[in-house]
């Protein structure tokens, strides 16, 4: 990766120009893979923008564009970094923007403009390094230019171009750098040239994050700008048969009531007024004869599936007979909830349509599909819609949607309306408004040899697909199978390590919408995984550690995460009394986590004190980065391991707010230590990687604390 | 309506019952206070009235005439507000950054009533304010910085 890189060999084009009293330095990357074959980026991807990374002022400042969406992750920290190392810039002079919707800032490897799969860090480490040593190079031509000295003598630090005792700032050289040929080799520098990747930094988002100047989506004013609130309806899948806006329109500050594909919009002054507008409505939906989802019924449905076979997602060796050798069978069902993603920001997007053409404002992490499905609507090319990404108030997939529902919804609502408005969702319409992590039920039969050893695998999985009905579809189902239900068992280590396998996929048809929640698949299949291979360990009368150590042997790099975390956590050392240790290790994202939990219950209550983490991440660019990611994974899964749920009764969804739909909150927050396997392996991700092991490592110290095995979550009073 | 905003007497066309959130946010547009659940259930909408933590987004403007409210955007003129903030900085807690003003301000109220909180105080009084990024480990030590720097 520190080689020569050959630019026009790589697709680079010739790009610079001064623009806006700045060097902009541009350049395009191969697009590819995972979700090329989405009709609508496909036309999306004809925008002739410029691919602009980085900008320098006249006055030195250093403005970096960031491809992906910075909702909490860190990246308007990372990117910039990777930047800074390869253009010895001055770390005080850089300034972050959201680049605009445009193909020239798609994913490297997905295609499509997106932060997901805790991709952007390993996914730009090239490309932003190679902006910023491109960037470098030019201004040490420029330098020697106008010195007329030759560029070999010259070198640079912390934002200038320095001839032994001369210098010229990076602004001064801004000038002349615009007029130059870009250079076809750059050189990255080597790690031990690095000053900021490797080394814990500070976030370059802190200081407006804690003075309220930071602006999110929510905090978007204009003149003309007006709030929508969308009732929408109860039942999913169903649609608004008539509404009487009588009572509404009497209010103080409502403009009117229109209606959209998704119900009933009131368009007022302010949300207070569009609230009490909303609630006046009298609304009556097309329910009859429409399935009613119940969770006691669904749960009755996926176990009846799960004793049938479903499609194949992998298959080795022979179970039955294998099967016949064995000593004992573990056989155990798992089930898992519907969650909600609840950001801390409540959805919202703000719409100003035009003439020619759509400007939109709001927290986004899929531009792309937002910014088609938007010129769908209104009848517009892709290039025509704007889209200004503001901060996200969290993401964790909610704002990722292929359907790009938030975003559709206010683009209709804005036509329809015909002004500028800003569609705000309550909390309540959030926790009840779908795109859930899809209710999971997992059934796993596990036949083991004298020694403990698996020698037999069957699992059946139930639930609801993800990408199915989404554009994606034709590029991520295989075979019936979508990859995201399965992942974590039909490519588990342990599954894969048993000659004689099988794991079956039921995907459930039905109108509640399902979306990728922090971690996706893994966030059930990691719970299950680790499950059962403690259930295993006891079975097999084994340490739980070692049995995993034993079945890992020849995977280094889970190896490595569990015997940091189980080191740093004095696995088989003495507790409190009371407390007990549970352990997990998942690979997600590429990366590698590894989870000791210190638990105590009492009167049925789970107290987790502490846990320790190891990940191997590979390289980590910001160890604090990686640090906080951590924390904040332990925290999304406690709560959600804990009590978070989403249930249906009658049709219904039975929480609606932060009561019952219940999240970790500071007194139930553990002690949290992180350590980073030191690793020149493969990066991997760190925004969701943390997520999968926490559940199991808590339920399996529940376990060792209760003698209970916890097969359902959350554990909520389970053990009460 | 008549409200004292960060010590400005601003004059508002809201009704009575209308809660001080939206006053300030979408009237008088100052945006640093932030709605998250509209139920006082995640005090991402606290500010202080006449010196005391509230969840603005429950409390009527009514209840705020005569009084002095206080928003995040005032907090860098706040002896422990301020300090709050550098220690929020220095331990660099902030994520997503959506909970921070909230819970900044239930830190600075918490402060001022107690200089000196242990982890169980913390707890007590921070944990009416929600973190979907899972902050709360960094919100602890920030606090304990900011109490020793105030002391
Ligand atoms: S918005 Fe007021 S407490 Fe949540
Ligand atoms: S920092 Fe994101 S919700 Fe607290």
């Amino acid at each position: 990766m520190n080689d020569m890189i050959n630019l026009s060999r790589r697709g680079f084009i010739k790009n610079t120009a001064l623009v806006a009293g700045g060097l902009v330095v541009a350049f395009s990357i191969p697009q590819a893979k995972r979700f090329m074959g989405v009709a609508n980026a496909a036309e999306a991807l004809t925008l002739p923008a410029p691919n602009a990374f980085l900008r320098i002022g006249k006055d030195d400042s250093i403005t970096v564009m960031l491809a992906h969406s910075e909702m909490g992750q860190g990246i308007w920290t990372t990117l910039p970094m990777l930047i800074a190392d390869e253009l010895d810039a001055d770390w005080s002079k850089i300034k972050v923007e959201h680049a605009p919707a445009a193909p020239s800032y798609v994913h490297t490897a997905y295609g499509i403009q997106i932060t997901g799969g805790s991709s952007t860090t390993w996914s730009e480490f090239e490309r932003y390094r190679q902006a910023g040593a491109l960037t470098r190079a030019l201004l040490l031509q420029a330098a020697a230019k106008q010195w007329k000295v030759p560029v070999e003598g010259l070198r640079t630090e912390n934002g200038y171009v320095i001839n032994g005792t001369q210098k010229l700032s990076y602004g001064q050289l801004v000038e002349t750098a615009s007029q130059l040929e870009t250079p076809k080799n750059v050189t990255l520098k080597k790690p031990e040239q690095w000053k900021y990747i490797g080394k814990p930094t500070k976030r370059l988002d802190s200081a407006d994050k804690i003075n309220g100047t930071a602006k999110f989506g929510q905090d978007v004013q204009f003149d003309g700008l007006k709030i929508a609130m969308v009732a929408r309806a109860p039942v999913f899948g169903t649609k608004l048969k008539s509404y009487d806006d009588s009572a509404t329109r009497k209010i103080p500050g409502v403009i009117k009531v229109v209606q959209v594909p998704t119900g009933a919009a009131v368009i007022a002054e302010n949300y207070w007024a569009a609230k009490q507008g909303r609630e006046a409505l009298k609304l009556v939906w097309d329910e009859a004869a429409h399935e009613r989802p119940d969770t006691a019924q669904l749960l009755k449905q996926y176990q009846a599936l799960a004793q049938k076979p479903g499609t194949q997602a992998a298959k080795a060796g022979d179970i039955a007979s294998a099967s016949k050798k064995a000593t004992q069978t573990v056989s155990a069902e798992y089930v898992l909830p519907f969650l909600s993603h609840a950001p801390m920001e409540p959805l919202n997007c703000a719409v100003k349509i035009s003439g020619d053409g759509c400007e939109i404002w709001t927290g986004t992490q899929m531009q792309t599909t937002d910014q088609a499905s938007a010129a769908k609507i209104l009848g517009l090319k892709p290039e025509q819609v704007k889209i200004h990404t503001q901060f996200l108030g969290g993401g964790f997939g909610r704002r990722a949607n292929p359907r790009a529902d938030f975003v559709s919804e206010a683009v209709e609502v804005a036509k329809a309306a015909n002004m500028p408005v800003k569609t705000v969702w309550s909390r309540e319409d959030d926790i009840k408004g779908g795109f859930y992590r899809p209710m999971f039920l997992h059934r796993a039969s596990i036949a083991l040899d004298k020694q403990g050893k698996p020698l037999a695998w069957q699992h059946t999985l139930v639930g609801q697909s993800i990408i199915k009905g989404t554009p994606f579809e034709g590029v991520m189902i295989k075979d019936g199978i979508d990859a995201t239900s399965v992942e974590g068992i039909a490519d588990s280590p342990y599954v894969k390590g048993t000659a004689n396998h099988q794991v079956h996929l039921h995907s459930v048809q039905s109108d509640i919408p399902v979306l990728w929640w922090r971690s996706v698949g893994h966030s059930h299949s990691g719970f299950v995984m680790e499950s059962l291979i403690d259930e295993l360990a006891h079975a097999a009368k084994q340490d739980p550690l070692a049995y995993r150590r034993q079945l890992l042997k020849d995977h280094p790099r889970h190896l490595a995460a569990l015997n940091l975390a189980a080191d740093k956590a004095s696995w088989g050392k003495p507790l409190p009394a009371g407390v007990f240790r549970g352990i997990a290790v998942h690979e997600s994202f590429g990366s590698y986590v590894a989870q000791v939990a210190e638990v105590s219950v009492k009167e049925g209550e789970v107290k987790v004190h502490r846990v320790v983490v190891a990940i191997d991440c590979g390289l980590a660019v910001n160890p604090d980065g990686v640090q906080a990611q951590m924390e904040s994974s332990v925290a999304y899964a406690l709560g959600a391991a804990l009590t978070s749920e989403i249930s249906f009764k009658d049709g219904n969804v039975a929480q609606s707010n932060f009561h019952d739909y219940q999240v970790l909150r500071m007194k139930d927050m553990p002690r949290v230590e992180v350590h980073i396997v030191k690793s020149n392996e493969k990066m991997g991700g760190v925004g969701e990687p943390g997520v999968p092991p926490l559940a199991p490592a808590v339920a399996n110290a529940v376990f060792a604390a209760t003698g209970k095995r916890i097969r359902r979550l959350p554990i909520g009073d389970q053990l009460a | 309506m008549k409200l004292n905003i960060n010590g400005k007497e601003t004059e508002l066309k809201v009704s009575d019952d209308m809660p001080i959130l939206w006053a300030i946010r979408d009237v008088a547009g100052l945006t640093g206070t932030k709605f998250g659940c509209g139920m006082a259930m995640c005090g991402a909408c606290t500010v202080h009235l006449d010196g005391q933590a509230i969840r603005s987004c429950v409390t009527p403007v009514s209840a705020a005439v005569g009084k002095k409210i206080t928003t995040i955007e005032a907090m860098q003129e706040d002896k422990v507000g301020k300090a709050v903030q550098t220690a929020w900085q220095k331990i660099d807690v902030v994520q997503c950054g959506y909970c921070q003003s909230g819970q900044i301000m239930s830190a600075t109220s918490l402060l001022r009533q107690n200089p000196k909180p242990n982890d169980a105080d913390i707890d007590a009084a921070m944990s009416g304010n929600i973190c979907r990024c899972g902050t709360y480990q960094r919100i602890r030590a920030a606090i304990h910085e900011a109490a020793e720097k105030l002391a």
